[in-house]
């Protein structure tokens, strides 16, 4: 991608992440009644985030059993109810010690 | 007038303290997103631009790997809309936390605050969002990130690939610390995730051509909408949600 192409997604993601931020602060003045709506925004985050994280963290690793392992250790990680630096640093860590292991 | 000034300086003093452990945590996160951003041959200056205006894990990951496959604008666009979604619920929730005479722009503003962690705070603050506190916390914790951002990107050429590899699971680390702990509270979450997976999975193997954006889009749009008509929230669950 161009320089110049890039400035505009990056402009058109500023923008959309912006209006996702404000518009229901801005508009909404009294509680969502409608339980589907709830009930849909309740589990976006949880669905996005899955389906972004696997397979792409296996990807991610340097070989499939490494991701595998830095998947296991982080899930494990926040299970036991560690915070987001913590986690992060422990996927690290294993899939660092893992990737040295050649498969 | 006297305490009123009194009153913002104790504010943007909470907010300082309050956000500059989010802001380390998110320098080590942004971190591993500028080695993404980099690989997606985003500049540095770009990268620092993009994160102080998105300032979100998933959505900026998205944005750097839309980036890197050349996607469509308007694709990005639709992406960066579904993966920040949860910001839709929590401006929502937020609303009701807002001082009912405050206006447009004051609104706007906070709107422009929100993460998990800064809606995280609001949530807890006693009462009415205080928009002093809540600004405060957040442009430390957003420099932070950008700085994150724009250190990775520099640095990702300087570090061992085996590190910069370990490195870019950061962010995985980082998704599974938010949606873990509340699958361990919730069995119809724990059952949602393990189906995403799974169904990202299959997408990939069965449908390859289709994009890794438009993926991420169709199964959110259709795991949640399932799990709505199958397991509508209870009201105290929508008090959940918003904790």
């Amino acid at each position: 991608m161009s320089s110049s192409e890039i400035w505009i997604t990056i402009l058109v993601g500023a923008g959309v992440s912006l209006l996702v931020r404000a518009l229901p602060l801005t508009l909404i003045r009294r509680p969502i009644k409608n339980r589907f709506i709830r009930s849909f925004l309740f589990y976006v985050p949880y669905a996005t985030l899955a389906v972004m994280t696997f397979p792409a963290m296996i990807d991610a690793a340097a070989h499939p059993a490494a991701g595998i392992a830095a998947l296991a250790a982080g899930a494990a990680a926040a299970w036991f109810g560690l915070g987001l630096f913590p986690v992060a640093i422990i996927t690290c860590a294993v899939e660092f010690l893992a990737g040295l292991i050649p498969v | 007038m006297r305490r009123n000034r009194d009153f913002t300086r104790r504010m943007v003093w909470k907010g300082l303290r309050d956000g500059l452990p989010i802001g380390l945590g998110y320098f080590a996160v942004a971190f591993s997103l500028g080695i993404t951003a980099r690989g997606a041959g985003v500049s540095p200056l770009q990268g620092w631009v993009a994160s102080i205006l998105n300032h979100a894990s998933a959505g900026e990951y998205a944005l750097y790997a839309l980036i890197g496959a050349h996607a469509a604008v308007w694709e990005t666009a639709a992406v960066i809309f579904v993966t920040n979604m949860r910001y839709l619920l929590m401006s929502a929730a937020l609303s009701q936390k807002m001082d009912p005479k405050a206006g447009f722009l004051r609104r706007l503003g906070t709107g422009f605050c929100i993460t998990d962690e800064i809606f995280g705070l609001a949530v807890a603050h006693p009462g009415a969002v205080s928009c002093t506190y809540l600004w405060t916390a957040f442009i430390l914790a957003d420099l932070m990130w950008a700085g994150g951002t724009l250190c990775g990107i520099l640095a990702g050429n300087v570090l061992p690939p085996d590190v910069v590899t370990a490195l870019s699971v950061a962010i995985y680390g980082m998704f599974l610390a938010i949606i873990i702990p509340s699958a361990r509270k919730n069995r119809v979450l724990c059952g949602l995730i393990l189906v995403a997976f799974a169904c990202s999975f299959a997408f990939g193997l069965l449908l390859p051509s289709l994009s890794e954006g438009m993926r991420t889009i169709i199964l959110t749009v259709g795991l949640s909408a399932g799990a709505a008509l199958l397991f509508p929230l209870k009201d105290e669950d929508g008090k959940e949600a918003k904790a």
